[in-house]
């Protein structure tokens, strides 16, 4: 998290976005960095009878009972593998306080408009590719950013 | 200084006011000849207007000071109580409550004078006997009028030489000098702003050039019950005591006019003429303490009536309750982390479990004294409501009556705020849809005037508000007929429909069987907003009816919301609360006496037949049970009807936190919350009503 924060004094140009980088199966995923409020290590979930199948359950976090989401069944992915590299990245949006497992927290990067591009949506698209607002490149890499609000939002 | 800072105490005892009045109007009406109700309407009113005086409402003031003659005109039993004159009167009070609410909002009373309703009140004084009314205006007078012949005070005001020569300069011009001694009620608690409003009548009329104590002193409280003021202005002796009479706990102002010029360089002549006033000012006296008597013996009894209260901020509890709530959770971790295995532990464990026995004491007693203090009587709320039936039996032309029992049935604040217009809407529901005309009551043989009962008592962990009426009952075949019309269900699921779940019916968004849309009700939204709100607050709605004899809707509400007592169970790995308000009994049940009804499990418990509910299976718990020669049985009880919850084992009883689950994650309806138990890990709780 300190890391987070020298990069946030010193790059504070107009169209640059900060995005935490994780990884989800084999692919990168960003996260603005805006909407996320705390990385936890993984903990005892507890699950939650007849909700949607893509919320794992709930956790206690100092006190307070946070949903935690599945990225991964909610992409149409297969189901989440904790190891100890696996996070609960804790999300505010609209006033809500969400968790959504990822596999790995890489990094953070700084992206502006030069190193994004809209993706073109096709007609072969998959549940996924839904929620990914444009990829971004950062090192060589493509980074996929994720539409986070819209991931958790929507039903 | 300013009088924002008494807002606040002015709007809870304007509202305070307004509500005595209306309760005892209603009474009035019922007794016009009950001369303790008229005392009382008289001392709220004249409260009013004195407040109101003092904040420098004047419209609201003017309104009062004309309902009050009225009050008065009854009191001395020159007018008649008639429902005629209530209604004006009421109308009276619902423009008094149109300017408390506007000055809440903006702190500004607004422009409406009401003048439609003051010359109704004014009309009535005239047409009840114009003898009468003249002598109540005189009475109003006749102080002024002691009062101006009534000199300076006793207690002497030394002038210092610049005041002397202001005085002269004044006199030279030909403006009249005033010695005035302003005294202010006894019972008074905002000296200091009556006196500045003083003051403040006395701006623009002319200078106060002098005060007795100094105007700081004043500001600051640091007078007695009065002081002294020396005023040049044009206006006559009269209209400047009435601008300080106007303000309301003035008890007194009284003072002499100074006309002769004080002698340069002499104090011989100024001290012969204060002996002068010393000695008239002792023959006034008595006239002037006549009119002031009278008023501490109205205004006492409701000083004396204050009960030991204090006013607190919702949002002060919140914090304090909050802390409690932490507080429980970290006890309860001391619980867990207590029952370490093992020998060596055990001679350690005892003092360490006896201390946290005190602990779990203290924060259960503690718990059950911050709830006491969120606890409101119903009352506040029940209050209301025989003004509405009254009103309803004018705009519905039906003759009923309201009864109410339980009135100090205690429900938590914030459950208090929003429950009134749920229960607001079932009587209306009563009045309009349930009670029969009075023709059609004569037919079935019932009195002609209608009955509306509305309970409030405790039943276990729950607080049950009743809204009862002896009129037609709900005629569910119509009910049907409706649903059918509107197209919410089809003629065949009409068909096989139970009485029951017609009534449901009532409760679905945008149902209205009313014939005609009525001012009353019949809009179409109703009921379901009833059962939204109060399932919000954790309760719910259940309806009984017998066509042709009345309904019976029961409102069930939890008696605290934030904390409850829960027994806490097993399923598998995973533990669920249970709430201790709704479990009946606990039962062993051999697997061999369980039975089938209609292919589902039941029990037999004392003569009663107890449908089962396997929580494993409801819950989709993973994993199986394992096998036993018996089960254990949690029995539930919502109303009349009873469920058992099949469970695996027991863990015990907890006090818990209840918590929200979030905004994103679909909740079931048959989870209430969930928790967070010693440990640290979460347990959900099971709402048993919703499975009974």
């Amino acid at each position: 998290m300190e890391q987070v924060k020298a990069i946030t004094t010193e790059q504070e140009t107009e169209t640059a976005v900060q995005y935490i980088v994780v990884r989800i199966g084999n692919e990168q995923y960003g996260i603005n960095i805006k909407y996320i409020d705390n990385i936890v290590r993984n903990q005892k979930i507890t699950r939650v009878p007849k909700t949607q199948t893509y919320y794992k359950g709930v956790i206690n976090l100092r006190g307070e009972i946070i949903p935690v989401m599945s990225i991964r069944l909610k992409l149409g992915l297969e189901d989440d593998e904790f190891t100890d590299k696996t996070r609960i990245i804790i999300v505010k949006i609209e006033g809500a306080t969400i968790g959504v497992i990822v596999d790995q927290v890489r990094e953070v990067v700084t992206l502006d408009d030069d190193n994004t591009e809209k993706i073109t949506r096709t007609s072969r698209d998959d549940a996924a590719s839904g929620y990914i607002s444009s990829i971004g490149k950062s090192k060589g890499e493509l980074i996929s950013l994720l539409d986070i609000v819209g991931l958790i939002v929507e039903n | 200084m300013d009088v924002s800072q008494y807002l606040e105490i002015f709007l809870d005892e304007s509202n305070e006011h307004l509500q005595t009045l209306s309760d005892q109007l209603i009474i009035l009406e019922k007794e016009p000849d009950n001369s303790d109700t008229i005392n009382e309407i008289f001392r709220a009113a004249h409260s009013l207007k004195g407040m109101a005086g003092t904040m420098g409402y004047k419209r609201m003031q003017n309104l009062t000071h004309d309902m009050e003659n009225v009050f008065s005109e009854v009191r001395n039993g020159n007018m008649e109580v008639n429902s005629n004159l209530v209604d004006v009167l009421f109308q009276c009070l619902d423009a008094l409550e149109t300017y408390v609410d506007n000055i809440r909002e903006t702190q500004d009373e607004g422009t409406d004078d009401n003048e439609p309703i003051i010359k109704a009140l004014n009309a009535f004084i005239a047409s009840e006997g114009k003898g009468n009314a003249a002598p109540a205006a005189k009475k109003e007078e006749a102080p002024a009028a002691t009062a101006s012949a009534a000199p300076a005070d006793d207690k002497d005001m030394p002038l210092a030489d610049f005041e002397k020569n202001a005085v002269n300069e004044a006199l030279k011009k030909n403006l009249h000098v005033y010695k005035i001694k302003v005294s202010v009620d006894e019972n008074c608690i905002l000296k200091a702003a009556r006196a500045f409003l003083v003051f403040k009548n006395l701006e623009g009329h002319g200078d106060i050039i002098k005060s007795e104590p100094s105007v700081q002193d004043i500001e600051d409280e640091k007078f007695d019950f009065d002081f002294s003021i020396i005023v040049v202005t044009e206006e006559k002796y009269d209209n400047i005591i009435a601008l300080i009479k106007n303000v309301s706990e003035i008890k007194d102002a009284a003072g002499q006019e100074i006309t002769q010029p004080f002698p340069e360089e002499q104090t011989e002549e100024a001290k012969e003429e204060k002996k002068e006033t010393s000695a008239v000012s002792q023959t006034a006296k008595p006239a002037a303490a006549k009119p002031a008597a009278k008023k501490p013996a109205s205004t006492g009894k409701t000083s004396g009536s204050v009960s030991h209260t204090v006013r607190v901020d919702i949002e002060k509890l919140d914090v304090l309750m909050n802390l409690v709530s932490e507080l429980i959770i970290a006890k309860n971790g001391l619980v867990s982390a207590s029952h370490v295995e093992g020998d060596e532990a055990a001679a350690l464990n005892q003092s360490f479990t006896e201390q946290i026995e005190y602990l779990e004491r203290v924060t259960t007693n503690l718990h059950e004294s911050v709830m006491k203090v969120r606890m409101m009587p119903i009352e506040s709320v029940f209050s209301r409501f025989p003004r509405m039936i009254r009103d309803l039996n004018k705009k519905l032309g039906k003759k009923m009556e309201l009864y109410m029992s339980g009135e100090d049935t205690e429900l938590d604040r914030t459950v208090i705020d929003e429950i009134g217009d749920p229960i607001m809407h079932l009587l209306r529901n009563s009045a309009d849809h349930g009670l029969e005309s009075a023709e059609i009551r004569k037919e079935r043989g019932k009195s002609e005037v209608g009955s509306i009962f509305l309970d409030a008592f405790q039943e276990g962990n729950n607080v049950v508000i009743e809204v009862r009426d002896d009129g037609n009952g709900i005629d569910t075949e119509k009910v049907k007929a409706k649903a059918v019309e509107k197209g919410t269900i089809t003629q065949e699921q009409a068909d096989v429909m139970t009485d029951k779940e017609a009534i449901d019916l009532l409760f679905r968004p945008s149902f209205s069987t009313a014939e005609k849309v009525t001012d009353v009700s019949g809009r179409g939204v109703g009921l379901d907003v009833v059962k939204s709100k109060i399932e919000a607050l954790g309760g719910d709605v259940e309806v009984k009816t017998k066509y042709g004899e009345g309904s019976t809707f029961s409102i069930r509400l939890p008696l605290t919301l934030a904390i409850i007592q829960a027994l806490m169970v097993k399923l598998g790995d995973e533990k669920y609360a249970i709430s201790l308000g709704s479990i009946e009994t606990i039962e062993d049940i051999p697997v061999s006496d369980i039975k089938y009804v209609h292919a589902k499990e039941v029990i037999h418990l004392r003569g009663n037949v107890i449908p089962l509910i396997r929580l494993r299976d409801l819950l989709d718990v993973p994993g199986e049970p394992e096998e036993s020669e018996n089960i254990t049985v949690v029995v539930v009880r919502k109303g009349d009807k009873q469920a058992g919850l099949v469970v695996d084992s027991l863990i015990g009883q907890m006090e818990i936190v209840i918590k929200s689950l979030g905004k994103y994650i679909r909740i079931n309806k048959m989870i209430s919350g969930a928790t967070i138990l010693g440990d640290g890990s979460v347990a959900l709780i099971i709402d048993a009503n919703t499975l009974v």
